[in-house]
């Protein structure tokens, strides 16, 4: 299978400039830089259908074109890698084995947009990956690929690195830019768009660490030809984080189209559900998206096999599919407690919530007691229905995705093991029974 | 100019306005109600979303619904846009969603509580809430504290809707108090103990939806609808002057300053004749003050609120809700 | 005595505020709210902050607003070493709740408290990226991965031994 971001992960010193240059890097920037005008960097971005890989999945070169460039303040590209979604640290992977890669990206990136400085927000707990970052951006500057006039070009960029504090909410856009301008996270309303009025106002792009990656296979291959990979609309490869209840956890690139049961099961990637046991159910994109049931996992509710992408993934809607989301796949075993599960999700989202907004900040809180009870053994008939209703009230009327983001994973987990819940609420009926 | 309709009428306003403007202009029932958008106060809103609407039809230009309800208060209307607020069953529910979120955490203390009569948050449950709580779990409890002198912290009434910051940085020099932790464990908070102590600092009382900052030279003297609200004024330097008076027979029991039909301050008062002037012989009173949105004060002191209108208003929305034709706009967007 | 930087830290802060632009020197707070926790043992005072306020030229209450919010800055003292275990989804799928309970047990604290000889504060947090090799611990910049309960008994001498203060810049300053 072709990789095109971790094709030389393994190369020793592929974290120095030296090594990373040797294998061909840096080759993008010189090609932009030398031989393609801002707009073409973009429209091959265009062509190569490359999908947002943070999470949302919107098209990068679409998101690219609505950048304010008739603007007279400057503009700025700020790389998100504030990676924060459980499930989720292909990011990490990424800027800890091959820094070099974002930084090339986010250079040929910066170009294409106009953006004569660029900030990389990463997520504070990464503190020890700021530093592989700085020097590796370090070794760029010396190496002039990074500075004033770049291979001797006209164009000049500067790139620093800047770490967050400990706030999944930043992970979201304009959260972001709030924090990188030394406020608290909270996200901001939308319009204006940050493409309008994002970093200090001035016009803006946010790309996630993999998306901006993404760039340098682009422009070294042509849009059309990354274009070619994948499948459909699911254009190129996407890193997949592999976690929980299987034989080879870790980060595996994959060519969009793989079939799920042969991601969970081939040696080359899971290898399988761990002790022998069965498939329960899988989270494929983050603990955001859906979870669904094993057997709607390998198979779409029309019995066609499940794929490694956008589309196939969300086959069903939400009533039998799910999310690509950010990659972050979560495999359960069968002795798995669906409800103990989702009390974490509920602990996570009530946690990171902003507090901005009344239902987010409400109505994560109210979940996550409601299952802390049922988990427990605590749980009243009326549990499940009001975990619904709550769900319901939280998701599409929040400032920010978070929302969604918290309700989802609830209505899921009732929509498909509802027997699981009902047997707290019987089993602590049982309990009161006893006691009274 | 934008042609807009929000629940079947028609109004013409000016390009860029909020949703919830346009609607505040065309006046009556289809005004959503507001619980931290506030028009003097730069950047308030889109926080408590209950003034969610549904945009049933973008603009002329773009005919398409929104996806989700947005918030009328910073979404700004286009030419030929749809707009439905009681009309929607949908933001009808969202909403009694959001009022219940607010009163989750909430003590419901309002017995005790100075702000009843003139709560904001009173008003909207009575009117969009039900009358039964679903939530058994323990609520959010917060110590109350002095801010100053004059002001009390109800940190465990407080909604979170900013204005009371926006009052310190926006008519204050120096802000002491800000939003502090996060999620639902955010409170107002000065972190450390600190006065709020400023000319203008009495305003973040008035622009509270709740009893969260409450008059402490005015606590536990009077239930609000015991007082005779009077226009009054008297020549200021810092500012207009122009106030009402919290009375009681000839005695002044607060002062505070002038709020709109939508409990809006336009001119805000300093706290001097806050404080300070509490005779009645300080003021030049105009006569008393029409209070109509207030429904405690309102019924019992002032002219009669058309309750029937109210009824048959809600009795229409029932229809709709039952599956009835939804009115003229919308009609013709189905056909 | 005057709270202050050290003259290195203090030119890493001018450095750090450079890199934004001019008049947008709270951008700085974020990165120099982490100098000062590494510096200041391991925690964000009232005087801690009016120091940075100062050093940013804002007003404290947009420090203390911004302390407040991020998870990663301490309000209260805590233990020499900060034992951040992550109990989300994928972690406890792995058992990370065993390996809380066995730190319990080893330090005789729950979690959220301070070992009585101050060596160590045990902290059940969220998600920190490190679900493919879970359980895990964070302690300073470092992550602790994998683990066993052998792993933390290893661990946890180590850093007793050790006895230097965690930090999350520890080995890693920033812009160095």
């Amino acid at each position: 299978m072709r990789k095109l971001l971790l094709e030389h992960i393994s190369e020793p010193g592929i974290e120095t400039f030296d090594v990373y240059r040797k294998k061909g890097g840096y080759a993008s920037v010189e090609k932009s830089l030398k031989t393609m005008t801002p707009d073409q960097v973009t429209e091959q971005v265009k062509a190569s259908g490359l999908r947002g890989r943070g999470g949302a999945g919107f098209p990068a070169g679409m998101k690219w074109s609505f950048l304010d460039r008739k603007s007279d303040k400057p503009r700025y590209l700020v790389c998100n890698a504030d990676e924060s979604e459980p499930g989720t640290f292909k990011d990490r992977y990424l800027m800890e084995k091959i820094p070099h890669l974002l930084i090339e990206g986010m250079i040929t990136s910066s170009y294409a947009l106009g953006a004569k400085t660029s900030y990389i927000y990463i997520r504070g707990e990464y503190m020890y990956i700021v530093r592989i970052l700085e020097k590796a951006i370090e070794e760029a500057y010396a190496a002039g690929f990074l500075g004033k006039n770049i291979l001797g070009t006209e164009y000049s960029l500067d790139l620093y690195v800047h770490p967050g504090a400990g706030a999944y909410i930043c992970g979201e856009e304009t959260a972001l830019l709030e924090s990188l301008e030394g406020k608290r996270g909270n996200p901001r309303l939308k319009p204006p768009f940050p493409a309008i009025a994002g970093l200090y106002a001035s016009p803006t792009v946010v790309n996630n660490v993999e998306t901006i990656a993404a760039v340098v296979p682009i422009i070294n291959l042509s849009g059309d030809e990354y274009a070619k990979i994948g499948l459909g609309k699911s254009t190129g490869t996407k890193l997949i984080s592999a976690s929980g209840h299987i034989n080879k956890s870790g980060v595996y690139e994959i060519e969009l189209g793989l079939p799920v049961e042969e991601f969970i099961y081939s040696d080359q990637y899971c290898g399988g559900v761990w002790k022998g046991r069965k498939l329960k159910a899988v989270v494929a994109g983050g603990s955001s998206v859906p979870i669904l049931p094993a057997e709607l996992i390998l198979k779409t509710a029309k019995g066609e096999p499940r794929l490694m992408t956008y589309e196939s993934l969300s086959d069903g809607g939400f009533i039998s599919g799910t999310m690509l989301g950010s990659g972050g796949f979560i495999v359960m075993d069968e002795t798995t407690s669906i409800v103990k599960n989702l009390y974490t999700f509920a602990r996570f989202y009530h946690h990171e919530s902003c507090g901005q907004c009344s239902p987010c900040r409400e109505g994560t809180g109210w979940m996550e007691k409601i299952l802390h009870r049922l988990h427990h053994g605590h749980g009243r008939k009326e549990d499940i229905d009001i975990l619904v209703d709550v769900a319901k009230k939280i998701e599409g009327n929040t400032i920010c995705p978070l929302g969604d983001a918290a309700a989802w994973p609830v209505a899921s987990a009732i929509r498909h093991f509802r027997s699981e819940f009902e047997e707290c609420v019987n089993n602590s009926m049982k309990v009161k029974e006893l006691v009274h | 100019m934008a042609k807009v309709v929000i629940d079947g009428t028609e109004i013409e306003v000016a390009d860029g306005i909020t949703i919830l403007n346009a609607a505040r202009q065309l006046g009556g029932h289809s005004v959503p109600p507001a619980m931290c958008y506030y028009s003097t106060l730069k950047g308030s809103g889109g926080k408590c979303r209950v003034c969610l609407v549904k945009v049933a039809q973008g603009s002329a230009k773009d005919p398409r619904p929104m996806p989700k309800l947005v918030a009328s208060c910073s979404t700004p209307v286009a030419d030929g846009m749809v707009i439905q607020n009681l009309t929607s069953p949908e933001v009808l529910e969202a909403r009694k969603g959001v009022v219940e979120f607010l009163l989750i955490n909430h003590p419901l203390d309002c017995p005790i509580c100075d702000q009843a009569g003139e709560c904001d948050l009173q008003n909207l449950a009575y009117e969009h809430g039900v009358g039964k709580t679903r939530y058994e779990e323990e609520r959010r409890k917060f110590e109350k504290i002095d801010i100053g002198d004059k002001i009390k912290l109800h940190m465990t009434r407080c909604i979170l809707c900013y204005r009371c910051t926006m009052v310190a940085n926006q008519l204050t020099d120096n802000r002491v108090h800000g939003v502090l932790n996060r999620g639902d464990a955010s409170e107002i908070s000065t972190y450390i103990e600190k006065a709020v102590d400023n000319d203008f600092s009495g305003n973040m009382i008035d622009v509270c939806p709740v009893g969260a900052l409450t008059d402490k030279t005015f606590r536990f003297k009077s239930r609000v609808w015991f007082t005779k609200p009077m226009d009054a004024h008297r020549n200021c330097t810092k500012c207009s002057g122009k106030v009402v008076l919290w009375m009681k027979d000839n005695e002044v029991l607060r002062v505070s300053a002038r709020k709109d039909q939508y409990g809006e301050v336009k001119e805000f008062i300093c706290n001097e004749c806050r404080y300070d002037h509490k005779s009645a012989t300080d003021w030049t009173i105009e006569g008393p003050r029409h209070i109509d949105r207030h429904s405690v004060i309102a019924q019992n002191h002032y002219e009669k609120t058309d309750l029937l209108t109210l009824k048959k208003e809600i009795e229409r929305q029932i229809e709709f809700q039952k599956g009835k034709p939804l009115p003229e706009p919308n009609r013709t967007l189905a056909e | 005595m005057e709270l202050k930087f050290s003259n290195n830290t203090l030119s890493l802060v001018n450095k750090i505020i450079k890199r934004y632009p001019e008049g947008k020197q709270k951008s700085a707070l974020l990165p120099v709210l982490h100098l000062a926790q590494s510096e200041f043992d391991g925690w964000l005072s009232p005087e801690v902050m009016d120091y940075v306020a100062s050093l940013l030229t804002i007003k404290p209450i947009e420090v203390y607003e911004v302390a407040t919010f991020y998870s990663m800055f301490n309000l209260k003292p805590v233990g020499k070493n900060l034992l951040e275990v992550c109990r989300t989804g994928p972690c406890w799928l792995r058992g990370a709740e065993d390996m809380v309970a066995h730190i319990e047990r080893k330090l005789n604290i729950k979690a959220g408290e301070t070992s009585a000889d101050g060596n160590f504060t045990l902290k059940t947090v969220e998600c920190l990226g490190s679900c493919g090799s879970a359980p895990m611990l964070q302690c300073g910049a470092n992550y602790y991965e994998n683990l066993t309960e052998e792993k933390i008994d290893q661990l946890i001498e180590k850093l007793r031994d050790k006895g230097v203060r965690s930090s999350y810049l520890k080995s890693v300053e920033i812009n160095s």
